[in-house]
């Protein structure tokens, strides 16, 4: 069976409001999926429905098959949408009481707290009360949380807001390595350009349904328009006359152009070379905010 | 992990967080500072018999009643004894008392002449112990469940405030939660009221005023206890609901209004009919004013051997019911996080039951 945590047709409305549209999508074991959508698409929902904190009105979460159990959720590490650990506690004794909370053993959860205070740079900040850390120290401190009882399974809402580009390495790379060892991670984020560079898999939500779905690549590659973009030394505003050539935009020695269906990009290619040096020539493949833009209308 | 080790880390750091805290330190101090203050300073306080300025020969009354005698030699010598401190009193030649501020009583007593007495009801307290043993009741009562139920309503708010409450509930039943809360407050509660009773049994004992108090409140302080747990865990589930209604710790005294007058209630009715002994025959069943009432009514003697038994099992059957609606509206409003919830809205809610029955139903 492969690890994959499943969302099957999962339903839900809060009063009348629909809210989840029979949302289904996997999380497949090792890779990091971003979750991706508009304010209100139901990104939270659906991590709430998986978490076991709201119950669907219709279809199952499932892991490697079988439905969410208590006993699988507690092996997830979750993060909440806002931020939430004890205002008084210390960063020490809230990892040390999720941890146990999560069926930890005393020793166990010790090791495992040193280690995260440790590689997120908590060290000098770990006894003090939450309260007093700054936001980033605070954020890191939840993802410690999240992490403190060795998950198989990782749901994190938003883990990459108010961090500093610095944070949001580190944080990348203790993922990375849960991503190694067959972890299964879904994060969610408004910072597409983060999400564009750090996910393996990418699912798209609007309006309570999952518009686009799978590995980031083909889904670059199948929302890809027959679009070139042709850089030479003068102007390349003869484009213009080349039959099958539909110029998008030029800017003197820069153009972007769609091919016909019958056009052939290699002849456009050589009709710049004989006009002097191309400096670079390529298929454009669209950014995950022109993806997002197109699937979310 | 089953479910009591999951309840026993819950309350573990609910206890833990309280006895860090200072206030609740300095409070429990105070209270402890009271009790050695209420119990034994008095009478070591005291002192000893009240002083006597007599000219010549003290009257026998005056030696038989065991007072300090300092002999005068006229009666201006035993005004000025009297007005620097010397001697509480002074007895003139002619018989008149002279005191500074008040009438000494005491010494009025033994020079008067009193008629015989015939106490038909001898156990008869004295009237100010039978104020003060109501009152004492009372305010332990009212101040311990007021004070840890809303800890208890202000930690369940907390983790709601601050979202912990998601990644909780995603390892443990909500059920588990309430629970650990309730256990936490209620082991605190009685630590707390069992130090001051022990402090203040042993000052009195110490401070033995051989009157037999500590004989009289033994049996209504032993039954205190129970009714204390019980009566506390009947609230303290309703104080968890209300915590779980707000979104925000300072909404929590405006919508807990309703436990609040469950407490409070009970405790002005107990303060006003603490010497009406029909009264307090009924506020000794109603189960808000029961932890009080009954044990003032076995203090004074007036409650059969039977009849705590009897309220306490009225008591646990209300705590029941209790404990099931503040469990109905913890868990039905625990989840949801859009503002206020209302109490009609917490009621119906099923979102918890669901849940619970998505688990039980395996795949």
């Amino acid at each position: 069976m492969t690890k994959v945590l499943r969302l099957d047709g999962v339903s839900r409305r809060f009063g009348d409001r629909q809210v989840l549209h029979e949302v289904s999508f996997d999380v497949t074991a090792g890779r990091m999926t971003g979750f991706v959508g508009a304010n209100g698409a139901g990104k939270t929902t659906s991590m709430r429905i998986i978490m076991g904190v709201l119950a669907p009105d219709a279809g199952e979460v499932t892991w490697q098959g079988e439905r969410l159990t208590r006993a699988v959720r507690r092996r997830i590490g979750y993060m909440p949408e806002e931020r939430g650990l004890y205002p008084k506690m210390s960063v020490r004794d809230q990892l040390d009481y999720l941890g146990r909370l999560h069926g930890l053993g005393r020793d166990a959860v010790r090791r495992n707290a040193e280690e995260l205070i440790e590689r997120l740079s908590l060290g000098e900040r770990a006894g003090d009360p939450v309260e007093q850390l700054s936001l980033g120290n605070q954020q890191r401190a939840q993802i410690a949380a999240a992490l403190i009882h060795d998950p198989d399974i990782l749901v994190l809402d938003e883990p990459f807001s108010g961090l500093d580009p610095i944070a949001v390495d580190t944080v990348v790379d203790v993922l990375r390595e849960r991503t190694r060892r067959g972890v299964p991670v879904l994060f969610s984020s408004h910072q597409l350009d983060v999400v564009e560079r750090l996910c393996d898999d990418l699912v798209i939500i609007a309006g309570g349904r999952i518009r686009a779905a799978g590995g980031r690549a083909e889904l670059r590659a199948g929302h890809a328009l027959p679009r070139y973009a042709l850089t030479v030394d003068g102007d390349a505003g003869w484009l213009r006359d080349e039959p099958g050539v539909q110029l998008v935009d030029l800017d003197g020695a820069h153009a972007v152009f769609e091919l016909a269906p019958d056009a052939d990009d290699q002849r456009v290619l050589a009709a710049a070379l004989s006009r002097g040096p191309v400096r670079a020539f390529g298929p454009v493949t669209p950014s995950l905010a022109e993806i997002f833009r197109e699937v979310a209308r | 992990m089953n479910t009591y080790e999951a309840v026993r880390i819950v309350a573990a750091r609910e206890i833990r967080v309280k006895l860090r805290d200072k206030a609740f330190l300095f409070g429990t101090l105070f209270f402890l500072l009271f009790a050695v203050g209420g119990t034994a300073l008095p009478p070591l306080l005291a002192g000893g018999p009240p002083s006597v300025a007599v000219i010549g020969t003290a009257p026998a009354a005056l030696t038989a009643a065991d007072f300090e005698i300092h002999p005068v030699a006229d009666e201006a010598a035993a005004r000025a004894l009297v007005r620097d401190g010397g001697a509480d009193a002074a007895v003139l030649g002619d018989g008149t008392v002279v005191a500074l501020t008040d009438a000494p009583q005491d010494v009025v007593r033994a020079l008067s002449t009193a008629p015989a007495v015939e106490l038909l009801d001898p156990s008869g307290m004295d009237p100010v112990l039978s104020f003060l043993v109501p009152l004492f009741f009372a305010v332990i009562f009212f101040f311990t469940s007021l004070t840890f139920g809303l800890q208890i309503a202000m930690s369940v708010t907390e983790e709601k405030q601050t979202r912990v409450v998601e990644i909780l509930v995603a390892s443990v039943p909500v059920r588990v939660l309430l629970i650990g809360k309730v256990a936490a407050g209620a082991i605190l509660a009685l630590g707390q009221i069992a130090l001051i009773a022990i402090v203040a049994l042993a000052g009195m004992r110490i401070a033995d005023t051989g009157d037999g108090l500590v004989t009289m409140l033994t049996p209504a302080i032993g039954w205190f206890l129970p009714f204390f747990v019980v009566g506390f865990v009947m609230l303290a589930a309703l104080w968890a609901g209300v915590g779980a209604l707000v979104n925000r710790q300072e909404d929590i005294n405006a919508v807990s209004m309703p436990v609040q007058l469950a407490v409070i209630l009970p405790f002005f009715g107990v303060m006003m009919f603490g010497d009406n002994p029909a009264a307090m025959k009924i506020l000794s069943y109603v189960p808000f004013s029961a932890p009080s009432a009954m044990p003032v009514r076995l203090f004074h003697g007036d409650a059969a051997a039977w009849e705590p038994a009897v309220a306490l099992a009225v008591l646990a059957v209300a705590a029941v019911l209790m404990l099931a609606v503040g469990a109905r509206i913890y868990e039905g409003s625990l989840l949801r996080t859009n503002g206020r919830t209302s109490l009609a809205a917490a009621w119906r809610d099923r979102e918890a039951r669901r849940l619970a029955e998505l688990d039980t139903a395996q795949g």
